[in-house]
């Protein structure tokens, strides 16, 4: 019974060692020169500790949002992809329009500029 | 497993008009991209979006008239129903975004809102009423409900300048998405309790007794309020004079007539249709929220001094009448409720049209003071005001007292007398606010005399032919109210 688990708990631990292995590596063979620069969080594009209600630019916002959507987009399509063979035309069709609509919006989007930053 | 390709005739008027919002969306985003160096072509992409959506309604009118038959047709695997109530409400949500978009053509040319969106965001408001109206499993109606409550959203923010409309789309923003929670909430325990989530099946399920009664109480509750929510009635009320008010009077306009279909499709659907074996337990549900409608639209109406603050109470107050028809539980009940939102959408379509047509850029009309002594500036529109203002306080011969009557008929009919009473009694107070803009309009002096601009033929013929048609409604009332029973009794019957 238990036995079944072993390939479960060889992966935990060559997911272990990957992880860990790279690190230790880094530590004992890099050359270490700290700075404060290399010392502080990083963050993309912000201050790493600073007061939360700060204004931030809406094209952020916006940006995000269509992300978000492509993104989404893009975890439909896997599923579909693998099963493809298997749910006929109809199931194909059906993500052709579900795609054709998208792409309806993706050319509004670029049309008014919501994709160019400056 | 392959699925079978469904049968996509019963659903044409929605392809069609999901087509045609994209390609007026599409008319936008290329008449945007020519502004830059010339600006005087734009005006006419944007002209083309008004007259490709009026074609589409049309066309999708034509369409579900034509398919009419009185049929139930299900497909799309049970999730979608084409049946005699949902061709009925369907037309008139035609004929409502018909209305809504000759009666704001000019208001919004003022306002620089005249633009494809505009248009883009109307069809696909209706598109999702459509789904909602047509749905037979729990997925559709909310499928349905997202597209025209996220349309809706967009609209109303529309003048996104405008403080007022933008704190307005806000607040329905995220009250509308707590009904979306709370009605979510709701379906999963009944999907829990009855492992389906098609209505039909639901009924049969629940109709077999359940195992469990206080998670279909708690289920219903939940669904109740949802819908409550989404038809504006009390307790769940706030958001309607806010938005009513804040929004582009185009959009209250859009916003106060349609959608009071699919809302009332959407209450049939969920309750007659999948929850009818549970009848005892939202009925009782149902009748605190009328009264409480009732009470709380016709008494701070009284209150207001903007007309479109006072039209939004007295939404809440029709729709608490409307409660009163569906929680019978009865076809006669159904059948006088859809009558009474139907005729209440003619008139709300009317009422709202004659605001717009006042208005004019930079003045929006909306104050109960720019009525006074309106008949001796522009008789004609104050008489229309008049007929449609005392068919909404249910005076005869107009059509409102006829739907109010049907109404309490159902109700008495179902041995709910004291209700009745409720209801009239409520209505009197209604009156009240009603024929004091008739006595604004006839018996006070006018703050100036300048005379109403004149305004697109069009609107003015459709604005005379809406309150003259709640006359004629009023004087022959047995085609429709007949049309609407005959609706009820070949979907449920």
């Amino acid at each position: 019974m238990l036995e079944n688990y072993f390939p479960i708990l060889l992966f935990i631990l060559v997911g272990l060692a990957i992880g860990i292995g790279p690190m230790l590596l880094g530590w004992v063979l890099a050359p270490n020169r700290p700075d404060a620069e290399k010392l502080s969080p990083y963050e993309c594009g912000f201050e790493a500790f600073e007061d939360a209600r700060m204004k931030f630019d809406v094209r952020y916002y916006l940006v995000a949002i269509l992300f978000i959507l492509f993104d989404l987009e893009i975890a439909f399509l896997f599923p579909w992809a693998v099963v493809l063979e298997q749910i006929g035309a109809f199931g194909f069709w059906s993500m052709v329009v579900f795609l054709a609509i998208l792409v309806v919006g993706f050319v509004y989007e670029w049309m008014k500029g919501a994709l160019e930053w400056e | 497993m392959t699925f079978p390709m469904p049968d996509l005739l019963p659903a044409a008027p929605e392809i069609l008009v999901l087509v045609m919002a994209c390609v007026v969306l599409m008319f936008e985003a290329y008449a945007v991209r020519g502004q830059a160096d010339r600006s005087e072509i734009v005006a006419r992409p944007r002209v083309a979006g008004y007259v490709l959506t009026l074609l589409t309604l049309l066309a999708a009118a034509g369409l579900t008239a034509f398919t009419a038959n009185g049929v139930s047709a299900t497909t799309f695997s049970g999730m979608f129903v084409d049946d005699a109530m949902a061709d009925l409400l369907k037309l008139m949500t035609y004929l409502a975004g018909i209305a809504a978009a000759i009666y704001s053509r000019q208001y919004l040319a003022d306002r620089a809102l005249m633009r494809g969106e505009y248009f883009a965001l109307l069809l696909f408001a209706v598109l999702g009423m459509m789904v909602m109206i047509s749905a037979s499993h729990l997925l559709t109606l909310y499928l349905g409900l997202e597209l025209l409550s996220l349309a809706l959203y967009a609209m109303v923010a529309l003048r996104r300048d405008d403080a007022v409309a933008v704190e307005a789309a806000m607040k329905y923003f995220v009250l509308g998405a707590l009904a979306s929670g709370l009605l979510l909430y709701g379906m999963s325990m009944l999907y829990g309790l009855t492992g389906t989530l098609e209505l039909n099946k639901m009924a049969a399920t629940l109709a077999g007794g359940v195992d469990n009664p206080v998670v279909l109480a708690f289920g219903l509750v939940f669904v109740v309020a949802g819908l409550g929510f989404k038809l504006g009635t009390a307790p769940f009320h706030m958001w309607v004079p806010d938005i009513y008010h804040g929004a582009p009077t185009a959009v209250t306009l859009f916003i106060g007539s349609a959608p009071k279909l699919a809302a009332f499709a959407f209450v049939i659907r969920l309750l007659a249709d999948g929850l009818q074996p549970a009848h005892a337990d939202w009925q009782q549900m149902l009748a605190v929220m009328a009264v409480l409608s009732l009470a709380i639209g016709n008494l701070a109406a009284i209150m207001q001094t903007n007309i479109k603050r006072m039209l939004a109470y007295s939404t809440i107050a029709h729709m608490g009448f409307l409660l009163l028809g569906v929680m019978t539980g009865e076809l006669n009940g159904y059948g006088a409720a859809l009558y009474y939102v139907v005729t209440y959408v003619i008139m709300s379509l009317g009422a709202f049209g004659l605001i717009l047509h006042l208005a004019r850029a930079g003045f929006e009309a909306d104050a109960l003071d720019d009525y006074k002594g309106l008949n001796s500036r522009a008789p004609w529109l104050a008489a229309l005001m008049a007929i449609l203002m005392l068919s909404m306080a249910g005076l005869p011969p107009f059509v409102g007292f006829y739907a109010k009557l049907t109404v309490l008929q159902a109700l008495v009919g179902a041995g709910w007398i004291w209700l009745a009473v409720v209801a009239v009694l409520f209505s009197l107070v209604g009156a009240y606010y009603y024929l004091r803009v008739v006595k604004l309009m006839y018996f006070d002096t006018p703050h100036s005399h300048e005379p109403v601009l004149a305004t697109p033929g069009d609107a003015r013929l459709l604005l005379s032919v809406n309150g003259l048609g709640v006359l004629l409604l009023g004087l022959l009332p047995q085609p429709l109210l007949a049309l609407c029973l005959e609706a009820m009794r070949l979907t449920y019957g």
